[in-house]
């Protein structure tokens, strides 16, 4: 398995605010890869260190055997970025921005921009100022898309479309995956990374706090547990691993550490079984534990 | 609720992000005004001279395009509404002009009217707030014009009449303006439809003030600044056609009125036509996008040097006829050395000034990287296979040859006019090219400080305007002001030979041009090295 792009102990300050602190990112050639992350965790700033927009204060960051800030020009080729705030010249149309930007890149592939074109809804004709912001975005997409490279970057590229068109994008990214692409897709709908990735990194105040495939990601947390037992229970809230336990008669619902679901169950078939649910953590939940570690201490301690 | 809810909240919010801007446009207009009148009261301080002044200019056709026909020789605030009062209407329209749009259309274009109108606000509201704004705006000029002149010791009536006549023509432009901003889908368009009105308004006033003697001419009538004229201050005070000319603004201004109750938010009347679907072949490099990014602006300023170029060429003669008739002045003519110095000394005064203005243009070019990368839009280009050179080289290239292109009209056209008027073509147009092309140094100079700072410091780019209004400032009142000579070295405008006339010199030259190519290299040295968005 070779790495599209590597990052390790990245770090970069704006003034005082630490926007990435030690930050760590592999990805690897052909996988599409989650970035997730709370606003304001250094998605983007890690991107545009990526792109050779920013220039890290320290850490190495390999993108595509190359170094993002020396060999800027050389890499672009390789890759195409799509920014999660599209601003577009007011006075070029979206057909012209769409082949410019291709063209800079080095040429673009004018059947799929046809196609693309099409199965996004995109009138190429107006002009950059009349686009909504869904168009807008929609305009960088058919731009990145219909270029033939080894790398996209994406960073937020559905906010502001439509669920339809969310859908086509995630066929689009399902398709490059097919031709061997490398794709790094920043996100917030968890709905999207879940269906498309391959592998995420969590990453939090500029640290990655986890990384791995979705299963893996899973081992870490906890199963739901919702039972209806022969008898009253006791003795649950010894057992290790159990959390969050609350016991309503014979009705026993619980959260429970991966590693510890055997356990559990053992003593709840001890006592005989009527029901049983249990239910995966869902990659909200996963992403929830580490958002909420966000918050203050104080208020935490409340 | 009405349709005016909110008037007076937007109101406020105008006057709040015009804190800098209004005053600074009433103030410069009030002091204009001011230092004309005072050096009128040392230059003309006797009624003979202002009676030579009148009988030179009733011949002098092409000063009365200029400035438009003096009414009243007999007081210093004659012939000072003489002298600003076509200018200074002019002015007071393109400040109202800006005001309106600035609070209409181009608030619209940005989106954030949508967010006011989602608000507790009336669908008249926010154009009446802004023609409240350009409405205050132009009072108070009247009012301080109007307090000047009479601290002065002008007439009260005269002074009084000379104030409205400025604020009316603003109020004329403010009508329409809050017309074209209905017409017009962008800021942009309704900006320039507005001040191509304004700027046939001029010419109008000036091809009637040209052809009649004393009277403005019956072509002047349709010309709002003609209306201005035809108030007469101080001569015949006509305070009617004051209230014809407010009519006439209030008259627009409902017309506006109409056209907003008529159409959508953010749509215009005049719908703006498709662009191409497919970018033209030539689309693929930066500096096609610079080009495309820049040309409009190029065009903008070409077409103003022509024009300024061809009327200060052709008032050439007519300054030549107004000094002769001064017997005071052929005393001074004399020691300058006859009638071609004292030509040259305002023809190169002129090409002076053709480059100051020029400086301005390259340093707007220049600061355009510092929009592209604060509006996002470098991005995406930067991240294709561009590198920074390449895309702000792309952009630089318009300081460096566009303001020669300006610069070049601006000459041809000023040389045109002149030769034409004294009868040597070939030679006026050579002599003012090369006094015009002769100010480049000291534009790329400026441009370069603007790329310094766009490149090392770019939170601080827009300072580059402050830069450039020292060096104007030291180069045009500090002979005046008898600054020092250090001090009058710092701009690059006191090192440009004074052509034509004046000795032509390399060196000077050279060095500017070294020092713009530093400061050019230590800004892209900058700009390769630092953080961008």
């Amino acid at each position: 398995m070779t790495t599209a792009i590597s990052v390790s102990g990245l770090v970069k300050t704006f003034g005082r605010t630490r926007a990435l602190d030690g930050l760590e990112l592999t990805v690897a050639q052909g996988e599409v890869h989650g970035f997730l992350g709370p606003n304001g965790a250094g998605k983007s700033t890690t991107i545009r260190v990526l792109l050779g927009l920013l220039r890290a204060d320290s850490g190495s960051a390999r993108l595509l055997d190359g170094d993002p800030w020396h060999d800027a020009v050389a890499l672009h080729r390789r890759l195409a970025y799509v920014p999660g705030d599209v601003t577009l010249w007011r006075n070029l149309s979206g057909g012209e921005a769409i082949d410019l930007l291709g063209r800079l890149r080095g040429g673009l592939d004018s059947a799929r921009r046809a196609a693309l074109l099409e199965r996004f809804e995109l009138d190429p004709t107006k002009k950059g100022r009349a686009y909504s912001k869904g168009n807008r975005q929609k305009v960088a997409l058919v731009a990145a898309l219909a270029s033939d490279v080894e790398l996209l970057v994406l960073d937020e590229p559905t906010s502001g479309l439509d669920p339809l068109m969310e859908e086509v994008f995630r066929e689009c990214v399902a398709e490059e995956r097919e031709r061997g692409r490398t794709v790094l897709l920043s996100s917030h709908i968890l709905s999207e990374v879940e269906a498309l990735c391959d592998r995420v990194s969590i990453i939090r105040a500029g640290r990655t706090v986890e990384t791995g495939t979705l299963n893996e990601l899973r081992h870490l947390t906890r199963t739901a547990v919702d039972a209806e037992l022969a008898a009253a229970p006791d003795g649950l809230s010894g057992l290790a691993g159990v959390h969050d336990l609350v016991v309503e008669g014979s009705r026993v619902r619980c959260q429970v550490d991966t590693d510890h679901l055997d356990a559990l169950l053992r003593e709840l078939t001890r006592i005989g079984v009527r029901s049983l649910t249990s239910r995966p953590p869902t990659l909200e939940e996963l992403f929830l534990r580490h958002y909420q570690a966000d918050t203050p201490a104080a208020e935490v301690a409340r | 609720m009405n349709a005016f809810t909110g008037t007076g909240t937007l109101l406020r919010l105008a006057l709040r992000r015009d804190r800098i801007m209004l005053p600074a446009w009433v103030y410069l207009l009030t002091a204009s005004v001011a230092s004309t009148a005072f050096s009128f009261k040392k230059l003309y301080s006797t009624g003979t001279s202002r009676e030579q002044l009148a009988a030179s200019l009733a011949g002098n056709s092409s000063l009365r395009a200029l400035y438009g026909p003096l009414n009243d020789a007999a007081s210093i605030g004659g012939i000072t509404a003489w002298r600003m009062g076509v200018f200074g209407a002019a002015l007071a329209g393109l400040m109202s002009i800006l005001l309106v749009v600035r609070h209409t259309r181009a608030e619209e274009e940005d989106g954030r009217l949508e967010l006011v109108r989602a608000g507790a606000v009336g669908h008249r509201a926010p154009l009446t707030a802004a023609l409240a704004t350009a409405a205050l705006a132009n009072l108070l000029l009247a009012v301080l014009v109007s307090t000047v002149l009479v601290v002065l010791g002008q007439a009260a009536a005269g002074s009084l009449a000379f104030g409205l006549s400025l604020a009316v023509c603003g109020l004329v432009f403010a009508g329409g303006a809050a017309v074209t901003a209905q017409l017009a889908e962008t800021g942009r368009a309704a900006n320039g439809s507005a001040c191509a009105v304004l700027g046939l308004a001029y010419v109008l006033r000036a091809a009637g003030d040209s052809s009649s003697a004393r009277d403005p001419g019956a072509v002047s009538r349709f010309s709002p600044i003609g209306w201005s004229e035809q108030v007469e201050p101080f001569a015949a005070d006509r305070w009617w056609v004051l209230v014809l000319a407010s009519a006439f603004a209030v008259l627009l201004a409902g017309v506006a009125y109409a056209l907003v109750a008529r159409r959508d938010l953010g749509a215009g009347l005049i719908p703006s036509r498709p662009g191409r679907t497919v970018g033209a072949p030539s689309l693929r490099t930066p500096l096609a996008l610079a080009w495309r990014l820049q040309r409009g602006t190029l065009y903008g300023w070409s077409a103003g040097f022509a024009v300024g170029g061809a009327v200060f060429g052709g008032v050439a003669k007519g300054v030549l006829d107004l000094v002769r008739g001064n017997s005071g002045v052929a005393d001074i003519l004399r020691r300058m050395g006859g009638q071609q110095a004292v030509l040259d000394a305002y023809l190169s005064t002129v090409m002076g000034l053709l480059g100051m203005i020029a400086a301005g243009y390259a340093v707007q070019c220049v600061l355009r990287l510092r929009g592209e990368e604060t509006g996002g839009r470098v991005e995406p280009v930067l991240a294709t296979a561009v590198s920074r050179l390449r895309w702000a080289g792309g952009h630089l290239l318009f300081p460096l040859l566009g303001s020669g292109v300006i610069l070049a009209v601006g000459g041809l056209t000023a040389g045109l006019a002149e030769g034409a008027a004294m009868g040597d073509l070939m030679g006026s147009v050579g002599r003012l090219l090369g006094g015009a092309l002769v100010q480049l140094p000291a534009v790329w100079l400026a441009a370069a400080a603007a790329t310094a700072l766009f490149g090392l410091a770019p939170r601080w780019s827009s300072a580059a305007w402050g830069v450039l209004s020292v060096f104007l400032l030291i180069a045009w009142l500090g002979p005046v002001l008898q600054f020092g000579r250090r001090v009058l070295d710092f701009s690059p405008f006191t090192h440009i030979p004074r052509l034509p006339g004046g000795v032509f010199t390399v060196q000077p030259l050279l060095w500017l041009t070294l020092l713009a190519v530093g400061l050019t290299a230590a800004g892209l040295a900058g700009l390769r090295r630092r953080d961008l968005g």
